[in-house]
């Protein structure tokens, strides 16, 4: 029975994997041929089924009508996510281990509206949104700039991290910061010194939502610049003319997918739940 | 010496209720009570972790009321083993004497030596995750003596151990703790044995305030309270309604009391406190057996009277069978007397 149940585990588990992975595959052997090969059926193997062709992939470092470069557009993404992404974090954090460990009241406000406060700021749909952040960016002089969609992607990120980090702080014991300023910390290096070390796998999967979130956005991306600046989800419109340039697509994705993948290979090992455990019994 | 001065705090759930006393330095104060009775609470109220609503507390004449946690020179050890997870055990000891300023190599070795001296020497690069729950403990308890305070607050420290450990610890606690003259120690537990057995001086605790302290010995003979008696004693101790009338003391209804040795109080209302002890098999009073349970090498058995129900500790381990009648006779020299106000009116004669 227990070797019947571990071959269909293993099964499942390889179906499951093959449907994931399968997409990635796709567009990965898509990338690598030419307009002959995509429109005469579905082929997998190179050289095999299809001659390679490195169009796709080239088109994307060009300038010009044979493609794009998306060199420019991808180190713009990469600042504004990662600087809006970490002062979020940073903000988010702080301000979720107050939520969490201190009672506000003023009024009728208290925490629990002050939480609800930052995550109604998701709800909205984000085109409520988008002609105020014009508005807004315009007075200041920051449209189509780095700067000023870092200040917008601050303000859509920041509720994310407030939230992750304010649930990850009420699983901490309070008895912990306590114990720290019995040993000899302040309230903010009990914090520092003890709280934050423990919350990295908080930090982790609050920073993978941010970097999600910032990275793949188009909408605000789309609304709030024009020339001088052009983030990765924009740029790949620019592809599109009479005949979609499915090679040069299937490229694309794969290339801003990989910074995502490539980060969260690396921080896997510090979502692990569990760290807690020998703070308190 | 610390000297409280009519503490109260209005926490959530216990609050203190104008507590004064006096700690000497050199001494260990156990404080028995209840759960809920505020023995917590004012640990947390003198650490500086719960505000004061009102009053002060000086330490060696100076107030520290309004001084931070950090700087108030006490330790605290809690109930649950409280033990940072991102650090080694060496490095958990090492952490309040690092906020000190002392150097890393310093704070190790200080640390390591007070390691050895709880019997985790084996254990420094271990996590305390990695550690049973009695080692757990030690590390928490080495944690808050390294750092020399001179107040060590322990909040049922062997409250979350099995049995053994606990018996294990506790035997172990005065040599763990012995050595600094200087320090206060104050130990909180809802158990009357480890009361007794740890502290010079035993304060018992009601609904947030002390309702009575003193030597362990004397506390247990003469209870000034009837709420004193009844955290104190283990096996719980029943009382009985009863009053004295024309020289002789009446159980309920008016069944005759055993009174020698005893001086009564002018006739009225009283409430008579019998201890297990006082009752033994074979008598003039007859009881129902309600339930009898053996604990350890004493049987502990539940007597229905007519008057009252009360508790007889018999030693060694007896068959008592529930819904049977038995024989009993009540020693008048176990016997409390307790006035309608509480107040413990027992005089003994001899």
């Amino acid at each position: 029975m227990n070797k019947f149940y571990h071959i269909l585990k293993t099964l499942f588990l390889f179906g499951w994997s093959l449907f994931v992975v399968f997409p990635f595959l796709w567009a990965l052997t898509t990338s690598f041929k030419d307009a002959n090969a995509i429109t005469s059926g579905a082929t997998y193997i190179p050289w095999v089924d299809y001659e390679p062709s490195t169009q796709g992939w080239s088109s994307l470092f060009t300038t010009g009508s044979q493609g794009i470069n998306i060199v420019g557009p991808f180190i713009d993404s990469a600042a504004v996510t990662l600087i809006a992404s970490l002062v979020s974090l940073a903000l988010g954090t702080l301000a979720a281990y107050g939520l969490s460990r201190f009672e506000y009241r003023l009024g009728f406000v208290k925490n629990s509206d002050i939480t609800f406060f930052f995550i109604s700021q998701r709800i909205m749909p984000p085109i409520v949104l988008a002609i105020p952040f014009f508005l807004m960016l315009k007075e200041l002089g920051a449209l189509d700039t780095i700067f000023g969609l870092v200040l917008v992607y601050i303000a859509l990120l920041l509720p994310i991290a407030v939230w992750v980090m304010t649930d990850f702080f009420a699983g901490i014991p309070k008895e912990l910061d306590e114990m720290a300023m019995t040993d000899g910390c302040s309230p903010i290096g009990a914090f520092f010194r003890v709280v934050l070390p423990n919350s990295v796998p908080g930090l982790v999967v609050a920073g993978m939502f941010c970097l999600i979130f910032g990275w793949n956005d188009f909408f605000f991306a789309f609304t709030l610049t024009f020339t001088e600046t052009q983030l990765l989800p924009v740029s790949i419109v620019s592809l599109n003319s009479s005949v979609t340039p499915w090679w040069s697509l299937s490229a694309f994705a794969l290339i801003s997918v990989a910074p995502l993948a490539c980060v969260a290979v690396i921080v896997e090992r510090y979502m692990s739940r569990g760290t807690m455990s020998g703070a308190i019994r | 010496m610390l000297q409280v001065d009519q503490l109260t705090t209005a926490d959530s759930k216990v609050s203190l209720q104008d507590i004064s006393f006096q700690f000497d330095a050199g001494n260990i104060y156990t404080i028995l009570g209840r759960t809920g009775a505020g023995k917590t609470e004012l640990l947390r109220a003198l650490m500086g972790l719960n505000p004061l609503v009102e009053g002060d507390i000086q330490l060696d004449g100076q107030s520290i009321a309004k001084r931070p946690v950090k700087d108030r020179s006490m330790s605290l050890v809690y109930q649950q083993f409280i033990n940072y997870p991102h650090l080694s055990v060496l490095d958990n000891v090492a952490f309040p004497l690092r906020r000190q300023g002392k150097r890393k190599a310093e704070a190790q070795s200080l640390a390591a030596k007070m390691l050895t001296t709880v019997g985790l020497g084996d254990f420094v690069q271990r996590r305390p995750a990695q550690l049973s729950g009695g080692q757990q403990q030690r590390v928490a308890l080495a944690r808050a003596m390294v750092k020399k305070s001179r107040i060590l607050m322990l909040d049922e420290p062997l409250a979350n151990l099995d049995y053994k450990l606990r018996e294990q610890l506790r035997e172990e606690f005065p040599r763990l703790v012995a050595g600094n003259d200087d320090s206060i120690i104050l130990y909180t537990t809802t158990e009357p044995r480890e009361a007794m057995e740890l502290g010079n001086t035993m304060i018992v605790m009601t609904d947030g305030r002390i309702v009575a302290s003193g030597p362990p010995a004397a506390l247990f003979a003469h209870p000034p309270t009837k709420d004193a008696a009844s955290v104190i004693s283990d096996p719980p101790i029943s009382f009985i309604s009863g009053f004295v009338r024309s020289g002789a003391l009446y159980f309920g209804e008016g069944q005759l009391a055993p009174n020698n040795g005893l001086q009564l109080p002018p006739d009225g209302p009283v409430t008579i406190a019998l201890r297990p002890d006082a009752i033994e098999p074979g008598g003039a009073f007859n009881a129902t057996i309600g339930l009898s349970e053996f604990s350890g090498s004493e049987t502990i058995v539940h007597l229905d009277f007519d008057f009252g129900r009360a508790i007889m500790l018999v030693e060694g381990i007896e068959t008592f069978e529930a819904g049977t009648r038995l024989s009993v006779s009540i020693q008048a020299e176990h016997l409390m007397l307790f006035a309608s106000d509480g107040q413990n009116i027992t005089i003994r004669t001899k």
